[in-house]
């Protein structure tokens, strides 16, 4: 089997970004079942610490097609 | 990329299954090298037209009881007025920006459902040029409107906090300067390219994946091209979603940071 170790690499960066995008929505799902009506400000916060998180893997990505 | 393990099962009866890789992207249809005229550019040429067809032909006889496409237009236009414009940059002096964040949303919008629409089926944005080039837009423009309401010295000093003691500021200086100028871009940049980009190499790869094995393949292999088949529809669907959710967060982050050089502490 042969394969690109970068890619591995990827993998190992999208742990990060995965349990910090988990714990987010996590948070969100427990601000939005406490309080209902919070809902439209929660999520607009919600989706941008979800982008900022998701930036890291999107570097990983990028960063295993440019070392390869 | 080189995906070999899916390459050596495929090769079952000679042949040889070609992965998909970063190359399949570039599509010159005219030309060759630097001014070549590219897929991507004819989509985004194609895309441009249709938005404004769309919205001049729909607004154009606005009636107080919207039709179908003005309801399209008017809800897609209340969606970046009030829910991204209004609430971030907030009441004061969103207006002004209105323009531009419509814009970038239904650019990117359009251009990313591209991305399945059948006779189309390329999203513009997976090559890397077209979000920067929306993203100089952005970052020119943050940084202008932030320098230009306190001066460029003061907009140096304002990057850190006010009420930290002296022996920080050096340290947060450069990277709060990092964060302005370097990290702030690229991030934007690269996470509607990365998610384009990916996205639609998933696709690529289930898609001609299932096709080759479904053909060339022995019994066990077809059950697996209509398994690999099934999994690109699946994907699709969520393609969509990531396209809405990226035209979505392109815009918002671009109003935040327009927002953060409005208010006087960043």
């Amino acid at each position: 089997m042969t394969g690109n170790i970068a890619i591995l690499g990827y993998g190992l960066s999208a742990i990060g970004p995965g349990v910090g995008i988990g714990l987010i929505f996590a948070a969100y799902i427990n601000g939005v079942a406490r309080q209902p009506e919070a809902r439209g400000m929660l999520q607009s916060i919600a989706i941008l610490g979800f982008a900022l998180a998701e930036a890291l893997a999107i570097f990983g990505l990028v960063l295993a097609f440019v070392f390869k | 990329m080189s995906l070999n393990v899916l390459g050596s099962l495929a090769m079952a009866d000679g042949g040889g299954f070609e992965t998909p890789t970063t190359a399949d992207f570039y599509q010159p249809l005219l030309f060759d090298g630097p001014w070549a005229i590219t897929r991507p550019a004819v989509v985004l040429m194609l895309s441009v037209g249709l938005i404004a067809w769309f919205l001049i032909a729909t607004t154009k006889r606005a009636a107080i009881v919207p039709g179908k496409g003005q309801w399209v237009t008017e809800s897609a236009y209340g969606f970046v007025r009030n829910g991204i414009a209004r609430d971030i940059i907030g009441s004061k002096d969103f207006l002004r920006f209105v323009p531009l964040l419509f814009t970038m949303f239904v650019l990117i919008l359009v251009n990313n459902l591209f991305g399945v629409i059948p006779p189309i089926q390329y999203p513009t944005m997976s090559r890397i040029g077209i979000p920067i080039a929306l993203t100089l837009v952005v970052y020119v423009t943050y940084l202008y409107i932030g320098m230009k309401r306190v001066g460029v010295g003061a907009y140096f000093k304002n990057l850190v906090p006010a009420g930290l003691p002296a022996w920080i500021v050096p340290v947060i200086f450069p990277l709060e300067l990092i964060t302005f100028f370097i990290t702030r871009p690229l991030t934007l940049a690269l996470r509607l390219f990365g998610n384009m980009f990916a996205g639609h190499l998933l696709l690529l790869l289930f898609i001609t994946g299932g096709e080759y094995m479904i053909i060339h393949g022995g019994i066990g292999l077809k059950i697996a091209g209509v398994g690999s088949f099934a999994m690109a529809f699946v994907l699709t669907i969520f393609e969509i979603l990531i396209e809405f959710l990226q035209a979505y967060i392109f815009t918002l982050l671009a109003a935040t940071y327009i927002a953060g050089s409005l208010v006087d502490e960043h």
